[in-house]
């Protein structure tokens, strides 16, 4: 069943926590004084996990989250719950000959995921590696800062989520707020979580990221573009993690992640694997491909390739 | 139910009467709390960036604790076999202390896992209908339930004895048995729950080892029942309540057995990680040597072989386990060395190096020195109230009175140092059967 269906049957099958709606409405009408916020507080207290929310219910969230957000970061905001789309499947390509190590994928997906800038949260994480011993991760380098790359002797592996088929993460999540969708993205409901952390000990890629601290978003960097299982601005005390850009990906005249676009080499390709005439389906027939970690089976949809 | 609310009312009652040490004591602990409150107060109000955690060791000292405190727990089980299963009097008669153990235990291993939570006000999502319990596919779903399990099992095998002691009438031990028996595998099943919590994760090699379980259990076995011995001896000192030698050295030889068992294991796994010397050995290697320059925890992991090691000589040899000197000795090294190994001896090489061979060296800020602080004076706390109902009832000094209703205390003081050495005339009358 798609995700789409799936949402659509659960309105006639939601009969939990009802009371506990009707009880947010009760606790925000009895605090008079700025009853609007009091009640969005309420409400968004008694939040019930997005995967059992109604058609309905999900404008609700949706508007008073676009509500809350437009009135922090003063200007119109977006938040879609766009479902996947039928028939596909992502898939990532990272081609090791070309990347030069210079960063910009990070710094691009920050800006277009909403990521705290204070405390600095990456979602990709570039690794230093020496062409001798090849990708042995023990001796990467993560804080190397020459000014100017590539390195001579130094080859580059950018590391983000690698979208496992089966996923650690989502197992481990003792109150299932992270979950794989039906296009193979792993998302998170940030206001399910409760920040225990499971995930990011089980995640074999460090792909999982926590809010130590509110995060820090200027109002003039903010994206309005989000998704809520995507790049909405984050609470304090929950994970997040890269969703290939769901807010661009999903939607019928997608764009590509903001990594892919921004890369000044095109060392990454992105694409439908289940398109045999894809280039993702073009670089795993016709490269040397290779996965990370492939003995933990956790299967990733991330897939490293030479080009030469 | 009526006399429930009277017996409960008579505990409150209880509860305020004491010695100047005793009022010394609880005011200590209260003000312990009261600095774990403030910390956690500020941590809320900054978020966890408070704590030393980060992205890289996504758990530290709190989680140590709990791992460490749900091993405490087992004391319990170690007391409660020989007394039920073997009908061995001496320990029979103090097994309800082990229990009271474990129910303080086990609410200081929730404080320690709320603590570490990110959205504390979220707990509610994890109550099965009300919110998504993710059973049985998350261990720390299981965790949830084990715990409260156990901790539900304690504190009701040993509110009915001591209630039905109040009323000045057996329990009745058809009831009782059965749940007495089913804390045997229970306490078995949340150290075995909580080891895989860690040993699932085959993102973390050192934890992903089938050795850790039965590692754990063991070290449990030590822990738990030194802390009690030290405990022990402190309340037959400084309050009415008579313990036999004969059963403190009997919990010291199982000990020695225990620590056996947890030092071979772990001799185990030291050889299996050094001669097969594959990627996975660098966070053993990290802990007993240092790596890259990276040593924050060999000192401790050092101290803590040597403490088990010297512990398990000392009980071993029947002349030092039966000298209380050598004996308490061994117990304090044995409750430090196993409070290092299995706390963040445990936790933190699971994360240094991380999954990407990041290495950050972690040690806890004071504010989570401060809230775990607290959190052991909580623990503390629970532990001496529960004392101070449970042992004058046990000596038949808090009892109902005559007329059925109000209770009878003849024990106003509670801590006050007993005269001399134990003497063996008085036999906790109830419970002689």
């Amino acid at each position: 069943m798609s995700d789409r269906e799936t949402r659509g049957n659960r309105i006639f099958r939601l009969s939990r926590r009802k009371a506990l709606k009707g009880l947010a409405a009760g606790l925000g009408a009895l605090a008079l004084p700025r009853k609007d916020a009091s009640a969005a507080f309420w409400e968004s207290f008694f939040q019930k996990h997005f995967r059992e929310l109604g058609r309905a219910e999900i404008r609700d969230v949706v508007s008073r989250l676009e509500k809350e957000y437009g009135a922090t970061y003063g200007k119109p905001v977006k938040v879609k719950t766009t479902p996947p789309m039928e028939g596909v499947l992502y898939g990532y390509g990272l081609d090791l000959s070309r990347c030069i190590g210079c960063r910009r994928c990070v710094y691009g997906c920050v800006g277009e995921n909403n990521q705290s800038r204070d405390p600095q949260v990456h979602w990709i994480r570039v690794l230093r590696l020496e062409k001798e011993r090849g990708v042995d991760l023990e001796h990467a380098e993560h804080y190397y800062n020459p000014a100017n790359v590539p390195e001579a002797g130094h080859f580059y592996m950018p590391v983000q989520c690698h979208q496992c088929e089966n996923p650690p993460c989502t197992k481990v999540c003792p109150v299932q707020a992270t979950w794989k969708e039906n296009d193979g993205i792993v998302v998170v409901d940030y206001n399910w979580c409760i920040g225990c952390r499971y995930c990011m000990a089980a995640c074999p890629y460090g792909a999982r990221h926590f809010n130590w601290k509110k995060p820090g978003l200027p109002a003039g960097e903010m994206n309005p573009d989000t998704h809520y299982l995507g790049n909405r601005p984050r609470p304090v005390g929950v994970v997040e993690k890269c969703t290939f850009c769901m807010q661009r990906t999903r939607e019928a005249d997608g764009r590509y992640p903001a990594c892919v676009e921004v890369c000044p080499v095109g060392a990454r390709k992105f694409g439908n694997l289940l398109d045999p005439e894809s280039e993702i389906r073009f670089v795993i027939e016709n490269k040397r491909v290779f996965i990370l970690k492939e003995d933990l089976n956790t299967q990733p949809k991330f897939y490293y390739f030479y080009s030469v | 139910m009526k006399k429930v609310w009277a017996f409960i009312k008579g505990c409150f009652i209880l509860l305020r009467r004491g010695s100047k040490l005793y009022y010394a004591w609880v005011y200590l602990l209260l003000a312990l709390m009261a600095i774990g409150v403030l910390a956690y107060a500020n941590q809320l109000y900054s978020g966890l960036i408070t704590s030393a955690m980060r992205d890289q060791v996504s758990w530290g000292f709190y989680i140590s604790n709990f791992t460490f405190m749900v091993g405490v727990a087992a004391a319990a089980v170690l007391l409660i076999i020989p007394a039920y299963v073997y009908q061995w009097k001496p320990i029979k008669e103090i097994a309800i202390l082990g229990e009271l153990v474990a129910v303080s235990a086990m609410v200081m291993c929730l404080l320690f896992v709320t603590v570490d939570l990110g959205r504390p006000d979220r707990f509610w999502h994890l109550i099965p209908k009300i919110g998504i319990l993710n059973f049985p596919q998350s261990l720390l779903a299981w965790d949830v339930v084990v715990l409260n399990t156990y901790l539900v099992l304690n504190f009701s095998i040993a509110g009915y004895m001591l209630y039905s002691y109040y009323y000045r009438r057996q329990p009745n031990m058809k009831y009782v048995t059965p749940l007495l028996l089913f804390s045997i595998p229970a306490a078995i099943s949340i150290h075995t729950v909580t080891a895989f919590l860690y040993n699932g994760l085959a993102a973390r090699p050192f934890w992903n080892a089938s050795i850790l379980a039965p590692r754990f259990l063991a070290s449990a076995f030590c822990s738990g029942p030194a802390g009690m011995v030290l405990m022990f001896q402190v309340i037959r000192k400084w309050t009415k309540f008579r313990i036999t030698d004969e059963a403190i050295f009997k919990i010291a030889e199982l000990i020695a057995y225990a620590m056996f068992l947890n030092l071979f294991l772990l001799g185990a796994e030291v050889f299996k990680e050094y001669y097969s010397d594959t990627a996975h050995l660098a966070p053993m290697q990290y802990l007993y040597q240092g790596l890259h320059g990276h040593s924050d925890l060999v000192s401790y992991i050092w101290t803590a072989t040597l403490f088990n090691m010297t512990a398990f000589l000392l009980f071993l040899i029947p002349q030092t386990r039966e000298n209380h000197i050598t004996l308490n000795i061994g117990c304090v090294l044995i409750f430090v060395g196993v409070y290092i190994e299995k706390g963040m001896g445990l936790v933190i090489p699971g994360f240094v190096p991380d999954v990407l061979g990041d290495f950050y060296e972690y040690s806890p800020t004071s504010t989570e020195v401060l809230v775990t602080i607290g959190i052991w004076g909580t623990g503390l706390l629970i532990y001496t109230m529960l004392l101070r109902i449970a042992i004058p009832i046990m000596n038949g000094d808090f009892h109902v009175s005559e007329d059925g209703i109000h209770p009878h205390i003849g024990d106003e003081l509670f801590l006050v140092r007993s005269p001399g050495e134990p003497e063996q005339d008085k036999e906790p009358d109830l419970l002689a059967q």
